[in-house]
């Protein structure tokens, strides 16, 4: 190394074009090599719920870096959930028994509450769910405080790695080089190499998309005002409808919808406001649907119901064990059935929804939009639906819709799509074995794992969900100690690390 | 729960016997019965025992009623309430002399006691504390093997 010159420590053309690095080439560009058994890529809570799972499976800290550029591991969840109208006081989408912060699920949500609140509503509400109650789902500010708790305890932060991953690639003679560029003027090189075995990819939402003419809107008029994304803050429209009258055009059937809807009707309640809502579907569910009485979800006023987002038993029963013997097409069929736009049906917004019908502030149709014009200050959407073209004024437009992007946007995917021989699902996203290897990327002995979102449209469907993560990671744990990384977690250890976390003493 | 067939015949099998049966250890010798202690023990195990075997049909059942349902899923109140028709035909059986090996009579007060701690221990456990050694157990729709 000592007679080579240094290049800064820099990716170098012989680098970028190589599917497979050598310690050499790593060594003659000036990067640094840093060992370790296993490196997590995200940072999120796909990396969190992992890195957990295994060390409470007794790997040890030293063993595994998670490599992020963010500061903990719920920093994305809650923005998201924030913008899109989910602050801390307010419940999630999830089951009570889907904690990230406790791989057994036990105690419940529900448990933890009822204790800490000295109240029996949330066992009740469990007890009778979902049928002469809502689905008791806990509130973000009380999962946010788990993970916090749950990140002390495994020392979350002395794995944690501060920085912008730029690629994964494999080693000649077994394992992976992940580059990471650390902050500016935090290293002395542009890049550092983590030498790792394995390699597990959360990244999360490779990420969102506009409607494709609520894009062009954006673009032809420079206007960020009047149309805006649910998953942007968007505080603005309802500081506005506070003081004016307006009217607000909601796109979307989803989770996001109802919440966005939730807070116009709720504002518009307490603060006596007199905002309207225009609610456009492009697939209107007017009823139960699905083909036969065996496989039919609810339906009603545009939504499709479902209480999270996909039937439950994906999670671990008949559904998850069917999925799992699905290939090809079959399984996009399948997908397709279960999956789709939909949302919880919850008696709050019904009756909330219902009132805005009967007054006529609450609007909804059925159709899609080719053209919107701003006139006199408004958005005029231009709906087509099946009784013609219907011009819509507005003063602003939600796009609740939360369209992902390709996999292939995001730069690490799109490197690994380009160079490690890594193929796509039935749906697009990354292939992954039951295990959640990452069919095609095998290196020697090293193995890359993925999980969440990026791997929707594999053998488990509801990857991208508090429990989905936890189930992958389960997976990969016992994928990782069948390699002999780390030791399976039996009944015992299983029970013993339980009163550990009860205790709050480190796994 | 979200239970798959199979998964809910381990299930039932394994916390009857081993839940069921440290439950029935504790309270058959306190039941309102005037017999001998070994006598208590027997009829509450066997009474244990036909819940058992029965129930294996009755999950048959549950798991074609569960068709209907969207989300494929068991909701925890239908976990509870089944123990009303479950204990209906098991205290019939026991009228009509059709359970085997039972000595003497079992009383209506001994049989809704014991039935009624078994099932809720159970039921309880089913619910939460399962998941601690069992942490693959609620992912494989109650498979235990």
């Amino acid at each position: 190394m000592a007679d080579k010159p240094m290049t800064g420590g820099d990716l170098t053309e012989e680098l970028l074009s190589s599917d497979s690095w050598t310690d050499a080439m790593v060594e003659a560009a000036g990067i640094p090599v840093v060992d370790v058994p296993l490196v997590s890529v995200g940072g999120g809570i796909g990396s969190f719920v992992t890195v957990d799972y295994l060390r409470i499976a007794g790997v040890k800290p030293e063993r595994m870096r998670v490599l992020s550029n963010l500061d903990f591991p719920w920093q994305t969840y809650e923005y998201l959930t924030r913008v899109s109208q989910i602050p801390r006081g307010e419940r999630i989408r999830s089951d009570s028994a889907s904690r990230p912060d406790n791989i057994w699920g036990f105690p419940s949500y529900a448990l933890a509450e009822a204790v800490r609140d000295r109240s029996l509503r949330p066992l009740w509400q469990v007890l009778v769910e979902p049928i002469w109650a809502d689905y008791y789902t806990p509130k973000a500010g009380q999962v946010f405080a788990g993970l916090e708790r749950e990140a002390k305890r495994i020392g979350y932060l002395q794995m944690l790695v501060k920085g912008q991953v730029r690629m994964v690639r494999r080693r000649r003679g077994g394992g992976y080089f992940t580059i990471l560029t650390p902050p500016a003027g935090s290293a002395p090189t542009q890049r550092v190499a983590y030498r790792a075995q394995f390699v597990h990819l959360a990244v999360g939402y490779p990420g969102l998309r506009f409607l494709p003419e609520l894009q062009q809107f954006r673009i032809e008029h420079q206007d960020f005002h009047h149309v805006v994304s649910a998953y942007e803050d968007h505080e603005h429209v309802y500081d506005l409808a506070r003081t004016t009258p307006v009217v607000v055009m909601l796109r979307g059937g989803g989770i996001v919808a109802s919440r966005v809807l939730q807070r116009l009707m709720d504002d518009r309640e307490r603060l006596g406001l007199p905002t309207e809502i225009v609610h456009l579907f492009r697939t209107y569910i007017s009823a139960a649907h699905g083909p036969n009485a065996w496989s039919r979800r609810k339906g009603g006023n545009g939504f499709a119901y479902q209480g999270f987002n996909y039937p439950k038993s994906v999670w671990g029963g008949q559904l998850k064990s069917r999925m799992r013997r699905l290939e090809g097409d079959e399984r996009a069929t399948a997908y397709k059935l279960m999956g789709g736009t939909n949302t919880p049906w919850r008696r709050r917004w019904q009756a909330q929804m219902r009132a805005g019908r009967n007054s006529g502030w609450y609007r909804t149709m059925s159709g899609t939009v080719d053209q919107m014009l701003l006139k006199d200050g408004k958005v005029v959407s231009m709906v087509k639906t099946p009784q013609g073209v219907i011009d819509i004024s507005a003063d602003f437009v939600i796009d609740c819709t939360g369209l992902e992007a390709d996999i292939a946007e995001h730069r690490v995917l799109a490197d690994l799509l380009e160079h490690s021989g890594v193929s796509r699902n039935p749906l697009g996203r990354l292939d992954v074995e039951r295990t959640f290897e990452l069919r095609g990327a095998a290196s020697g002995t090293g193995v890359i794992y993925a999980s969440g979102a990026t791997t929707l449209g594999g053998y488990f469907p509801g990857v991208d969900t508090f429990l989905g993560l936890q189930i992958a990671a389960q997976e990969i744990a016992d994928d990782l100690a069948r390699r002999g990384f780390c030791r399976r977690i039996g009944p015992l250890r299983s029970t013993s690390q339980w009163l550990r976390w009860a205790a709050g003493r480190e796994p | 729960m979200v239970p798959t067939l199979l998964g809910r015949v381990q299930t039932r099998l394994v916390l009857l016997a081993v839940i069921g049966g440290i439950v029935t250890a504790i309270i058959a010798p306190v039941l309102p019965v005037s017999a001998p202690v070994a006598d208590k023990y027997r009829d509450a195990y066997l009474v244990l025992a036909a819940v058992a075997v029965l129930g294996i049909g009755w999950e048959f059942l549950y798991q074609l009623l569960m068709q209907w349902r969207w989300e494929k899923d068991w909701p925890t109140l239908f976990g509870l309430v089944t123990l009303v028709p479950e204990g209906l035909l098991v205290w019939l059986l026991l009228q009509a002399g059709a359970i085997p090996g039972i000595v003497g009579t079992v009383s209506a007060p001994a049989f809704c006691i014991d039935f009624l701690a078994v099932w809720l221990s159970v039921w309880l456990v089913a619910n939460g504390p399962m998941r601690v050694p069992f942490i693959r157990w609620r992912f494989r729709g109650g498979r235990l093997a």
